[in-house]
């Protein structure tokens, strides 16, 4: 069954507790917490679509300078190593446990990859004025993939393992590194300023400016 | 404290609109993005305590079995994850050891219990603290995610130490468990529902309430 939208546009749930409450106005930088159970339901940031685009676009580009050089290099005794994050998950494979290696794929590159990609396809239209084809599909998708694209948490993972390597060998960081640290952050910046309830206030704009032409 | 359900009333949770929807209406799609919404999530106690559950069952493999294999000219040393934290300890990173002990130790075992706690009160009706309950619950499902640290060491260890039979490392079985306990963890998280805290706890003063009244 669809769902029409109600009318009056103040009124707003909280997805934690269930709470109907009258949606209101923020000051700059505000954010808005619901009375009974204390979970932020949106926050006012003025140029929030900007910058999530903007982040978002400087992370694709560190996605791609994250993956194509290696990571570290370690030697011991004479002999060196060195991996970028696939040839990782090719030698999990090649080592007989696929499933761990199809699960750091998972989070470190593809879930990282689809909301970068996701979020450039519907804010690059957006801040132009224009909606994207199949808007609520990626919208949806950017929701589904964000529990699962971990970089920052595979950020603390190399550095438990560098600080490992070190007891034994020596490790020299490489372009990849640098390139995860910048991707973390900008990753990371980049959901934080996609505010969905901003985000549909702007659709819901523009929408209304085609209607009335 | 008014709930949308009471008013006939359901937020979409991924855009957060507020739209009309009866209890008897089956299939409940958000008008404006499209996403399936549900009054209240389906099976949410059973699915949990199933995850819930397994999880714990397969937590111990997890903390018994070997994480990692180190094969060198000296035979052949295994690690669980407690010997992981161990290691960084004794080699002078205690500050990583504590993260690291937290992120695999700590923080799985503490998830499972809040999730059990959770559920419990819900499924006896609670009303005590619902806001407490509310905050842990957010807590429990932002912080599982560092849980896959390990995952990640296990990995990047076995692609950078390979140097034949002089020394390599292996993710060995422990490793497998641990990340199935991980994911288990994050879709139990998922598929309970907070407003189950709200709906028991409200429930529960109502009727207090009805009480009072009809003693008076």
């Amino acid at each position: 069954m669809m769902l029409n939208p109600i009318s009056t546009q103040s009124v707003i749930v909280c997805d934690q507790c269930d709470s109907l409450l009258q949606e209101a106005a923020l000051e700059p930088g505000g954010k808005a917490v619901c009375a009974s159970c204390d979970n932020v339901l949106y926050r006012s940031q003025p140029h929030g679509m900007l910058l999530s685009l903007v982040f978002s676009l400087t992370a694709a580009i560190l996605f791609l300078i994250s993956n194509a050089f290696p990571i570290v290099t370690i030697s011991a005794q004479g002999l060196t190593n060195s991996t970028t994050l696939l040839d990782a998950v090719y030698r999990l494979i090649s080592d007989g446990i696929p499933s761990i290696a199809m699960l750091v794929l998972v989070t470190t590159f593809l879930m990282p990859a689809l909301e970068i990609l996701t979020l450039i396809y519907l804010l690059l239209p957006l801040n132009f004025g224009r909606l994207p084809p199949g808007l609520s599909v990626a919208f949806r998708l950017v929701y589904l993939v964000r529990p699962w694209a971990m970089v920052e948490v595979f950020m603390m993972g190399l550095l438990v393992t560098i600080t490992k390597l070190n007891a034994f060998a020596s490790v020299s960081p490489d372009i990849g590194l640098g390139s995860f640290v910048l991707l973390m952050i900008f990753v990371t910046a980049a959901a934080a300023n996609f505010d969905p309830h901003l985000f549909w206030k702007q659709v819901d704009l523009i929408r209304g400016r085609k209607a009335s032409i | 404290m008014i709930s949308a359900l009471s008013q006939n009333m359901v937020g979409c949770d991924a855009c957060g609109l507020a739209q009309k929807a009866s209890p008897s209406s089956r299939r409940l799609v958000c008008g404006r993005c499209g996403s399936h919404m549900h009054l209240r999530k389906p099976n949410s106690i059973s699915r949990t305590w199933a995850l819930v559950i397994a999880a714990y069952v397969l937590i111990i493999p997890a903390n018994l079995m070997p994480v990692m294999a180190t094969g060198s000219l000296f035979g052949t040393e295994k690690d669980t994850i407690f010997g992981g934290v161990e290691f960084l300890w004794n080699s002078n990173s205690q500050v990583l050891a504590i993260i690291l002990f937290c992120a695999s130790i700590v923080i799985p075992f503490s998830k499972l219990f809040c999730l059990t706690f959770l559920l419990i009160s819900v499924q006896q009706r609670s009303s005590w603290r619902p806001k407490f309950r509310a905050k842990l619950y957010r807590l429990v499902e932002a912080v599982g995610r560092w849980s896959m640290i390990d995952v990640y060491v296990a990995t990047m260890l076995t692609a950078l130490v390979h140097f034949g039979d002089l020394m390599s490392i292996r993710a060995g079985a422990g490793a497998i468990a641990f990340a199935i306990v991980v994911v288990l963890t994050i879709f139990a998280a998922k598929s309970f529902d907070p407003r189950l805290i709200w709906d028991a706890a409200y429930s529960s003063i109502s009727n207090d309430n009805l009480v009072k009244e009809s003693h008076v």
